[in-house]
């Protein structure tokens, strides 16, 4: 398979560029649930530690001071910590005092996904996307790449309201170049082609990418989408490119059940039926493992994603 | 900008915690079975709030310098209500609307819809943990203003209130006030010796420990003595460097004989003779307050 250039982890692009957003937006303010050394908001906390509160490991709280924070003067807090601390414990703090008063507070979501890092099953949360993108008033942006980390940042600060921003923990190829700019609810062509339609997001994107190079030398001609805003989803560009192909499947590091599939099939089943394929982590939890390991149980490799295309392709005939 | 334009003596507050309580029982009989008890036990404090401690101005009520309040016992949003439509902040007969569709004084306080309330609330626990934000971002903000947040005894259960407590004293937060409505029951609470006593959530001492173990400043008073409350507030904000709580020792239905410290009165609605005797003892012969 082809090789990308290799990039930063999300959650240090992250945290370098929040710190470096705050040289001049005064408004920025971190409150960390005891994280900050592995989801990196401590590059923040280095560069602006009187923006920096440490709230300990009392995730509800956090978010709920968070809010309060949001309704005086004209601060943004950023609150961060582990995916699954975020979306799972803390989710009544978000739905009560962040999205329903639609609160401009950006839940920074670390280690998100499968590749969390020999944590296992409590700190593994696959179906963050399905309980975010279900809460009203929430966006939901997930970035594939160090570039597009650093644009949507900005997209998403100049945005008043609450997001739920996911990032991973390892390195991560980079597929856009220096001067792509990220566009709060829009999807991207990143591949065209004639054969199938395929939508991914976040930093499965790139397997995505690295199936569909693969494909063409089967003949098979992927027309790639990376989908960075599960929420609110860019209609318009799902249905026109999902004709493009008529053939449509989804794959995503996360569950199949209401993510980023479920999205796009339930926009298609309203407006454009065709045949639809979700492909990504099953109806289960997550456990310990190195990464390709985990990749490889779980069945989202990029050679898992090359053959769940491939098959749905020859299904076809 | 401040709310001084007229001050209001103790004997004031007196009577617009009297007037409220009228007013809180008229939409509970016209929405038919909210709550009561935990409204009647917080009025007096309420009134001392509104009239006599906080810097607010209703023609403003986002007004950023403000003094902020939380009920974070938001099941008793309609003791809020009313206090803020004795202040002024919309019309008393506004009131009659609680829980009615498209109304602006729902269940629960929402923040959205309803002016003066700073937080919304009503899972109990967060507004607690929204004022703390409220004071940390003060302070971060350079703002002088006092956050007050009001909880309940029974409230005092859910573990956000306490993981709140730890970060408010490792910040040292002396710009907010919390006010713990000790009415010493809940709605179904702990069966004490025959099936219709309740004993408190906490005995003895066993509240102001909790806080006190917890770094707070801990101030106990009489909550439906007015005068004695006041002076509790200003012995918690002349306390520099930690957070201070105000344990208000008050009675359930408090204002109405039959429902006083009665678990029954958490959440009822009196039948005609009972809200007759009601506004008798409420001294509201007539019917409605001014």
């Amino acid at each position: 398979m082809t090789t990308m250039t290799m990039g930063k982890p999300l959650r240090v692009a992250m945290g370098e560029k929040i710190a470096e957003m705050a040289e001049t937006d005064k408004r920025l303010v971190v409150l960390d649930g005891d994280t900050a050394v592995s989801t990196r908001t401590d590059i923040f906390q280095e560069a602006h530690p009187e923006r920096f509160f440490q709230t300990g490991i009392a995730e509800m709280n956090m978010l709920g001071m968070g809010a309060g924070m949001a309704t005086v003067g004209d601060l943004i807090p950023i609150v961060s910590t582990f995916s699954a601390f975020i979306a799972s414990r803390a989710h009544d703090s978000i739905r009560v005092l962040i999205a329903q008063p639609k609160l401009n507070v950006k839940l920074m979501s670390g280690y998100s996904g499968l590749l969390a890092g020999m944590t296992g099953k409590t700190h593994l949360l696959f179906d963050d996307i399905p309980i975010m993108r279900a809460m009203a008033n929430m966006v939901v942006v997930c970035p594939v790449d160090e570039v597009e980390t650093r644009s949507a940042l900005e997209a998403i600060i100049a945005y008043d309201g609450p997001v739920y921003f996911r990032l991973n923990r390892g390195n991560t190829p980079i597929i856009f170049g220096d001067d792509y700019k990220f566009e709060l609810g829009k999807a991207v062509n990143v591949r065209a082609g004639d054969d199938v339609t395929v939508f991914a997001t976040g930093v499965h994107t790139a397997r995505a990418l690295e199936a569909a190079e693969a494909l063409a030398n089967d003949g098979i001609d992927v027309n790639l989408v990376h989908v960075p805003t599960v929420k609110p989803l860019d209609v318009d560009t799902i249905v026109a490119e999902a004709k493009k192909t008529g053939l449509v499947l989804t794959t995503e590091e996360g569950t199949i059940i209401g993510g980023l599939g479920g999205a796009i099939a339930e926009t298609l089943g309203e407006l454009a039926p065709m045949p639809v394929r979700r492909h990504g982590l099953q109806d289960v939890f997550g456990e310990s493992g190195p990464d390709g390991a985990l990749l490889d149980k779980y069945g989202i490799s990029a050679e898992h994603v090359a053959a769940a295309i491939k098959e749905f392709v020859a299904a076809q005939e | 900008m401040t709310q001084a334009t007229k001050t209001y003596t103790p004997e004031d507050m007196a009577e617009y915690a009297r007037r409220a309580r009228v007013r809180i029982l008229e939409p509970v009989q016209h929405a038919g079975g909210r709550h009561v008890g935990g409204p009647f036990s917080a009025a007096d404090m309420l009134a001392a709030l509104y009239f006599g401690v906080m810097n607010v101005d209703p023609d403003n009520p986002t007004w950023e310098d403000r003094d902020r309040f939380v009920l974070s016992k938001g099941h008793s949003s309609i003791a809020l209500y009313t206090m803020l439509a004795l202040r002024g902040y919309f019309p008393v007969e506004e009131l009659l609307t609680f829980d009615s569709i498209n109304s602006r004084l729902q269940g629960h306080p929402d923040m959205t819809v309803t002016p003066g309330v700073d937080m919304s609330s009503g899972s109990l626990g967060l507004g607690f943990a929204g004022a703390l934000g409220i004071a940390l971002g003060g302070k971060a903000d350079g703002k002088d203003f006092t956050t007050y947040v009001m909880l309940g005894d029974g409230e005092c259960n859910e573990g956000i209130v306490w993981e709140g407590a730890h970060v408010a004293a490792r910040y040292g937060l002396d710009n907010i006030v919390a006010i713990v409505d000790f009415n010493k029951l809940q709605q179904t609470g702990w069966v004490g010796n025959t099936f219709h006593e309740r004993i408190s959530p906490y005995l003895g001492d066993a509240l102001a420990d909790r806080w006190r173990a917890f770094e707070w400043h801990v101030v106990e008073v009489d909550g439906h003595d007015i005068p004695a409350f006041l002076a509790a507030v200003e012995e918690a904000k002349a306390i520099e460097g930690k957070p201070v709580v105000i344990i208000a020792h008050t009675i359930k239905g408090k204002g109405v004989s039959f429902m006083e410290g009665d678990y029954r009165w958490h959440s009822k609605v009196p039948n005609d003779e009972q809200y007759a005797q009601a506004m008798e003892e409420l001294g509201e012969t007539e019917g409605g307050a001014a």
